[in-house]
C-alpha cells in the first residue's frame, strides 16, 4: 500500500447561496486555496473526482459544468460520484493506491437551499413502499432519536449535550452557520418540532462546497511538513429498510471500526447530521471519553450537502497539521438515518 | 446585484416494475390484504423483502399478517410536505402488525403528538380506491386498546400479481442564474449580447461561464458582442416532440457570434431548412421589444444576412 496523506482543504459554508446551482463560482476560489496551500498547479493534479446530486437543485448535469472550475485543456483525468465529498476522496484514495497517479483534489458541491431539503431527500428511498409516501429526513431521524429514547440508549438530556458542546465549539469556526453558546436547560427548554427533536437537534440546511487534497509519499511530504497520513480507510452499508434494522445501531460504522486501528485516537470528526447520532456513531467505534469530538462544530453547526461528510475529513486533517492533534477520525454518512457510512484514520507524522 | 432567480418544476412519472416479490405485497394491499415475507430466520417482514437477507435466496414464502398492530417508534410531522399521506400536522410511525415481527413504515392520523405514544395499538386505513400500491394504505389509524391478536399466518394464496406501478415525482425549485448568467440575461432585456472575456486566455464566452473552461480563471470582463455571426454546424429537426413551437422541418444551429470563441445554440428561420450550411452568415431577429424579458427567447430566430459564406477556416476551431 502506498501512503496517501491529507495536505490540502478548503471550504464554503453559507445559509443560503445566491448563485448558480453548479456552483462554479464557489468552486474556482476553492481551488485556488487549495493551489495556494499545496503551491501546485492544476497540472499538478493527477485525479479529480466530484461529489454532488442534481436532485439537490433541479440543474442537470451540474457536475459536468462544474468542471468548467478546473479547466480542461490539457484533458484532465477526472471522476464523479453521487455521493459525499469523503466517498470521491476514497475514490482518489484507490486511483492513487493503483499506482496510476500521485496526486488528486477532490472536492464536492451542493446548493441545498434550491429546493426543500429534506423533501428532496425522499428519492434516496426505497422507490416502492417509501418513496410514494415522502418519509422526510427529519421524520426518519425522529423515528430513530425515539427508538433510541423509548429503549434507553439515550435521552433529550444527552441530546442537548450534543448540541450545547457544538454550539460553543462552532463559535471558534468561522465557516459555521449556526453557533452560539448555550446551556443543556436553555436547550431543553426551547420547544419540541419533530417531537422529539428539536430544531437544534437538526442540521441546518446549508449551502456550500469544500475540496480536499491527497499526495503520496515524497510528494505528500514536499506540500508539508507533517502531513495527515491516511492510515486506514474503510466504508459499509447498511439495508435500505427500516424495518428489518435497530436504528438504534449502526452495524455498518461497527463493521468499518473493525477494519480501523483506533487505539490512541484523540479527536474524532464525527457527520451526524442529528444530535443522537453521534451518540450512535461514538458507541459504535467505542470512542474513549476523552476524545475531542467534533472540535470544530460538527454538521450541527453547517452541513452543506456532498461535501459535509469531506468537510469532517478536512477538519480533522485540519487538527493534525496543526500538532493539535496526533491521531485522528473523520467520518461522514449518507442516506436515511446513518444508513451509509465511511470513516477513516488520520495520523500525523512526517 | 442580486442574481436572477425564476421557481421551475421538475416532475416526471417513474413506471416501475414490480417483480413477483413487491408484486405479489402489491396485489395484496389491492384487495386489501397485508402479505408478509417469511425470511430464512423465520422473521414475518413487512414489506417482504425481495431477497432473503441471510440466503440471499429470492423470497416465495408469503403469508397473512393482521391490519391491525403496534406502534414501535413515532414522530411528529409539524409540517407536512406535498406528497406526504396526509396534509395536515400527523405521525410518522413505524408499526408492527399482529403477526409480524418487524415493523412497516406509513402515516399515522392523530390531530396531535399528545395522541401518539410507543405500544398504542393502530389500525389500517384503506383507501378508498385501491390500485396495487403501498399508498392503498392512507394511513393507520387509533385503534381500541387490546393485546396483539394471536394470527394464525395463513399463506397468502395465489393471486395476479400487480406487474408495474406510475410513481409521479414532481420536484419545486427556485433556480438562480450565477452573476455573470444574470447580466447575460440582463443583457438580453436591453437588446444587448453580453459575453465574458477570459483573463488568461483572451476567449470570449457566451453566454458566461463564471469560469474558462479551458483553463479555468474566474471570467469577470464584460464583452458585448454582435448580434451577426456564423452557423458552424446544425440539425434539421423532422421529429414532431410534446411542446413543439414550429412545424418541422427546421434548423436548429450553433451560431458563432462575430467576437465570440463558443457558439450559442438558435433557431434559423426566413429560409428553407434544406438551404442552411456551414459558415452562413445569420443575424439576430429580435422579437417586438414589448415582448422582451429578461430571456433567450428575446430573440426569435436568426436569419440570413446578404454576405458570402465565411471561410471554414474562420470557425473551424469551434466546432
Amino acid at each position: 500500500m502506498r501512503d496517501v496523506a491529507v495536505v490540502g482543504f478548503a471550504q464554503r459554508q453559507m445559509e443560503k447561496f445566491e448563485g448558480s446551482p453548479t456552483c462554479t463560482e464557489l468552486l474556482v476560489p476553492l481551488f485556488g486555496e487549495c493551489y495556494e496551500q499545496t503551491g501546485w498547479t492544476r497540472r499538478d493534479v493527477g485525479f479529480w473526482c466530484s461529489g454532488s446530486s442534481d436532485y439537490l437543485a433541479g440543474r442537470s448535469f451540474s457536475f459536468v459544468q462544474a468542471v468548467d472550475a478546473i479547466g480542461v485543456i490539457p484533458p484532465v483525468n477526472e471522476s464523479h460520484v453521487e455521493m459525499d465529498l469523503a466517498w470521491a476522496m476514497y475514490e482518489a484514495w484507490l486511483k492513487i493506491q493503483t499506482g496510476e497517479v500521485d496526486t488528486a483534489l477532490v472536492y464536492a458541491f451542493g446548493k441545498s437551499s434550491a429546493g426543500t431539503l429534506r423533501r428532496t431527500l425522499s428519492l434516496q428511498l426505497e422507490p416502492y413502499t417509501m418513496t410514494p409516501i415522502w418519509p422526510d429526513t427529519v421524520s426518519l431521524a425522529g423515528l430513530q432519536a425515539r427508538a433510541g429514547i423509548d429503549a434507553g440508549a439515550w435521552d433529550e438530556q444527552a441530546m442537548a449535550q450534543v448540541v450545547a458542546r457544538s454550539m460553543k465549539d462552532a463559535e471558534g469556526n468561522e465557516h459555521a452557520i449556526r453557533k452560539g453558546a448555550s446551556s443543556v436547560d436553555e436547550l431543553l427548554a426551547k420547544p419540541v418540532y419533530a417531537d422529539p427533536l428539536r430544531k437544534h437537534d437538526c442540521a441546518p440546511v446549508t449551502d456550500g462546497a469544500a475540496a480536499i487534497v491527497l499526495a503520496a509519499d515524497d510528494k505528500a511530504r514536499d506540500v508539508r511538513d507533517r502531513p495527515a497520513w491516511l492510515t486506514g480507510i474503510s466504508t459499509y452499508i447498511d439495508p435500505m429498510s427500516l424495518g428489518t434494522r435497530d436504528l438504534t445501531r449502526s452495524p455498518s460504522t461497527a463493521r468499518c471500526a473493525e477494519r480501523l486501528d483506533l487505539a490512541g485516537v484523540d479527536t474524532a470528526e464525527l457527520h451526524a447530521p442529528f444530535s443522537h447520532q453521534e451518540l450512535v456513531l461514538r458507541r459504535e467505534l467505542g470512542l474513549a471519553d476523552d476524545v475531542r469530538v467534533n472540535p470544530s462544530g460538527g454538521p450541527l453547526s453547517g452541513n452543506p450537502m456532498f461535501a459535509a461528510g469531506g468537510i469532517r475529513v478536512g477538519e480533522a486533517a485540519s487538527r493534525i497539521w496543526a500538532g493539535e492533534s496526533d491521531k485522528a477520525v473523520g467520518h461522514a454518512t449518507s442516506g436515511p438515518a446513518l444508513q451509509q457510512n465511511i470513516v477513516c484514520t488520520l495520523e500525523g507524522r512526517n | 446585484m442580486a442574481t436572477l432567480q425564476s421557481p421551475v418544476r421538475v416532475a416526471f412519472d417513474y413506471t416501475r416494475s414490480t417483480g413477483p416479490v413487491v408484486g405479489r405485497f402489491f396485489a395484496g394491499l389491492r384487495d386489501g390484504v397485508v402479505v408478509a415475507g417469511r425470511t430464512s430466520d423465520g422473521a414475518i417482514v413487512v414489506p417482504p423483502p425481495e431477497f432473503d437477507p441471510v440466503t440471499l435466496e429470492p423470497t416465495t414464502d408469503f403469508v397473512e399478517v393482521a391490519d391491525v398492530g403496534t406502534v414501535t417508534s413515532w414522530t411528529w410531522v409539524p409540517e407536512p410536505v406535498e406528497g406526504q399521506p396526509l396534509d395536515r400536522p400527523f405521525a410518522f410511525a413505524l408499526v408492527t402488525l399482529d403477526g409480524a415481527t418487524a415493523p412497516l413504515l406509513h402515516a399515522l392520523d392523530v390531530a396531535s403528538p399528545d395522541e401518539v405514544s410507543t405500544g398504542m395499538r393502530v389500525r389500517i386505513r384503506w383507501a378508498a380506491e385501491r390500485t396495487g400500491a403501498i399508498t392503498d394504505i392512507a394511513c393507520f389509524e387509533p385503534a381500541p386498546e387490546s393485546e396483539p391478536a394471536e394470527v394464525t399466518l395463513a399463506p397468502a394464496g395465489a393471486v395476479d400479481p400487480v406487474t408495474g406501478i406510475v410513481v409521479p415525482v414532481e420536484l419545486d425549485y427556485v433556480y438562480a442564474a450565477s452573476e455573470s448568467e444574470s447580466a447575460f440575461f440582463r443583457g438580453l432585456a436591453e437588446g444587448k449580447l453580453i459575453g465574458q472575456r477570459c483573463p488568461s486566455c483572451g476567449k470570449v464566452y457566451i453566454p458566461p461561464r463564471n469560469a474558462c473552461p479551458s483553463d479555468g480563471s474566474p471570467t469577470q470582463e464584460e464583452i458585448e458582442l454582435s448580434e451577426t455571426g456564423t452557423v458552424t454546424t446544425f440539425c434539421i429537426v423532422n421529429v414532431p416532440f410534446l411542446g413543439q413551437k414550429i412545424a418541422p422541418p427546421y434548423v436548429s444551429a450553433y451560431i458563432l457570434l462575430d467576437g465570440a470563441d463558443i457558439a450559442l445554440l438558435h433557431l434559423i428561420l426566413d429560409i428553407p431548412a434544406e438551404e442552411v450550411r456551414m459558415g452562413m452568415r445569420v443575424k439576430a431577429v429580435w422579437k417586438p421589444r414589448e415582448e422582451w424579458g429578461t430571456s433567450v427567447e428575446n430573440i426569435s430566430h436568426f436569419a440570413p444576412t446578404d454576405e458570402p459564406d465565411a471561410d471554414f477556416d474562420t470557425y473551424q476551431h469551434h466546432l
